[in-house]
């Protein structure tokens, strides 16, 4: 062990490196995001809870239907109920998302990684687009799994929904692009807050507690949360039934992916500048 | 080679790195010395474009490190082993890091045979010992086979066989006609390593030098010698502006200000006879100390000079 070696046993490495390419750091992002065991389990979590979840209501609400009054027969949505595991499953992504960057501050790792890729905008561009790429799969997998299971539970009891349906397909797909979206903006808010406390806290209240206070505030001030409010807005994209004071399924999507694009624009900017 | 010209890191009021100008050679080992918060992390973080310097700039290879287009292939860097995401494994953490540069994956293996590590491949990075941690560290500065290398208190922690063989690498890399950049706070580890020494003190160069001139400047050099007739002896060099220490054989002199050539044409002028005439230099610890001694920044008070 003593008698250090440097000597290159194959080709030597020196005599013709090319340039680091924005590939190269996606395939290292790639490394980074698989060889931890956090994201297997969360991303299992969003699975199982995602299905189990749109399941367990599926069969209760689809029982619940005739005793339903007419005015919610009107807004009876089985897409919306099948898939309605997702917004519990979503929080394991946001937790997953900020974790995958605000986890290499707590450590150190990120001035490894800075010192191995000194151009940062690549590195959370890298880590955004494989960390999004990955949830759109798992996402796209759960919801219609979801989808599939939800509506067989339903038959027999209430309106059950078909991919062919009016904006049905659109509703079950789109729950994999929200998530993504959603994906996009927790690595962006983990590398703006850089830990991981703050940063979770911080998408909860996004994701779940202000929506919620939202409700309890007087119409004037309700309308417009839940019209604009940013994940209010995104969900749109995957629901059939649209109540009122909301967005139209693509308008909705599209200020949720604007709000995480000014949030990445801020993050990458301070991730730039601020010493690391 | 690395050169900085002019760095001033500024973190609110306080300086701590003031006015840094230095080139670091290829083909030598160069120790860059300096009591603990003398600036050597800050400076190094600024070379490898983590910090950006309040003013001046540093180049490595004729580049500042972020439009190096392959970093890691040019510059190997070692700051902290602990900096790593613990639940990965290690062969995993060098993937990653090779990827990113396009370092192909058998260098992964190649470099965990360097450090000794190939055992230890597939082991998650947070049950490793300090040392295990420090060669791992190692093997990600040699993944680019880089022709310049920074290493931050390489041996910190290290157990004697660790050190060791970190001292023999370091000559090794040198050796290869690389950049070698070391830092440390401790004089005794450098003057076994190091072929040429910047030591820096509250953030300012203090010496740029090498390590046989640094011995050569210091003032604590003396000739020691012993005569039978050393009191007149020791009389003759206080004529000639010598000092004279005090001892405690009465035939043993220490004289301070003249050389050892010069004791001896004295005394033979004089026609005293001597017995022993022997140049001492002050050791490198000394050396430090007084060079260092105004700028340390938390001292033990009594303790002071």
């Amino acid at each position: 062990m003593t008698d250090a070696t440097i000597a290159r046993t194959g080709q030597d490495h020196r005599a013709a490196y090319r340039a680091s390419t924005f590939a190269d750091v996606l395939g290292s992002e790639w490394v980074k995001l698989r060889s931890v065991r956090s994201t297997f389990w969360a991303l299992t979590v969003t699975v199982v809870l995602g299905i189990a979840l749109g399941a367990v209501i599926s069969a209760a609400t689809a029982h619940a239907y005739a005793r339903f009054s007419a005015s919610q027969k009107l807004s009876w949505d089985p897409t919306g109920v099948s898939g309605a595991g997702m917004a519990i499953a979503q929080l394991a992504i946001v937790v997953l998302g900020v974790l995958c960057i605000s986890s290499e501050y707590s450590s150190g790792m990120i001035r490894t990684s800075l010192i191995a890729v000194p151009r940062r905008g690549r590195v959370l561009a890298a880590k955004s687009l494989v960390f999004a790429g990955v949830t759109f799969v798992v996402g796209e997998v759960t919801t219609f799994a979801a989808f599939f299971v939800g509506q067989a539970l339903i038959s027999g009891h209430a309106p059950h929904a078909a991919l062919g349906d009016p904006g049905v397909a659109r509703a079950v797909a789109g729950g994999g692009l929200y998530l993504a979206a959603l994906a996009v903006l927790s690595v962006a808010a983990g590398a703006l807050l850089r830990h991981s406390a703050a940063a979770i806290a911080a998408m909860m209240a996004v994701v779940l507690v202000l929506p919620l206070i939202a409700q309890a505030l007087p119409d004037s001030w309700r309308n417009p949360v839940t019209e604009f409010w940013p994940t209010q807005a995104g969900s749109q994209l995957t629901s059939v039934y649209h109540s009122a004071h909301t967005l139209q399924p693509w308008a909705g999507f599209g200020v949720m992916c604007l709000f995480a694009a000014i949030v990445y624009a801020i993050a990458w900017t301070l991730l730039d500048r601020r010493d690391a | 080679m690395i050169e900085a010209r002019g760095l001033v890191k500024r973190y609110g009021s306080t300086m701590a790195v003031n006015d840094l100008s230095f080139s670091v050679r290829p083909g030598l080992v160069t120790g860059f010395l300096g009591p603990n918060g003398a600036g050597k992390t800050t400076t190094m973080r600024m070379i490898l474009g983590l910090d950006a310097p309040t003013q001046g700039s540093v180049t490595v290879a004729g580049r500042s490190y972020r439009d190096l287009p392959a970093p890691m292939r040019e510059v190997g860097a070692l700051l902290d082993a602990k900096a790593l995401h613990g639940g990965r494994r290690a062969r995993d953490h060098l993937l990653c890091l090779a990827l990113s540069n396009g370092i192909p994956r058998s260098r992964v293996d190649e470099v965990l045979g360097i450090v000794g590590l190939e055992g230890v491949a597939r082991r998650r990075a947070k049950g490793f010992s300090l040392g295990m941690g420090q060669r791992l560290g190692i093997a990600s500065a040699l993944l680019g086979d880089p022709a310049v290398l920074i290493f931050d208190e390489p041996v910190n922690g290290l157990d004697p066989d660790g050190i060791h063989w970190v001292r023999t690498l370091l000559r090794e890399l040198a050796a290869e006609g690389r950049t070698v950049l070391v830092s440390s706070h401790l004089m005794s580890e450098m003057a076994l390593t190091a072929d040429h020494l910047l030591v820096i003190g509250k953030g300012r160069l203090i010496a740029d030098t090498s390590m046989d001139e640094l011995v050569r400047s210091s003032s604590r050099q003396s000739v020691h010698v012993r005569s039978p007739r050393a009191a007149e002896l020791a009389t003759r060099c206080r004529d000639a502006g010598a000092t004279i220490g005090a001892a405690t054989d009465p035939d043993v002199i220490e004289i301070t200000g003249l050389d050892s050539a010069e004791v001896g044409k004295l005394a033979a002028a004089h026609g005293i006879t001597l017995f022993e005439l022997i140049p001492v230099r002050a050791s490198l610890e000394e050396a430090f100390m007084e060079l260092t001694q105004d700028s340390v920044e938390y001292q033990a008070a009594g303790a002071a000079r």
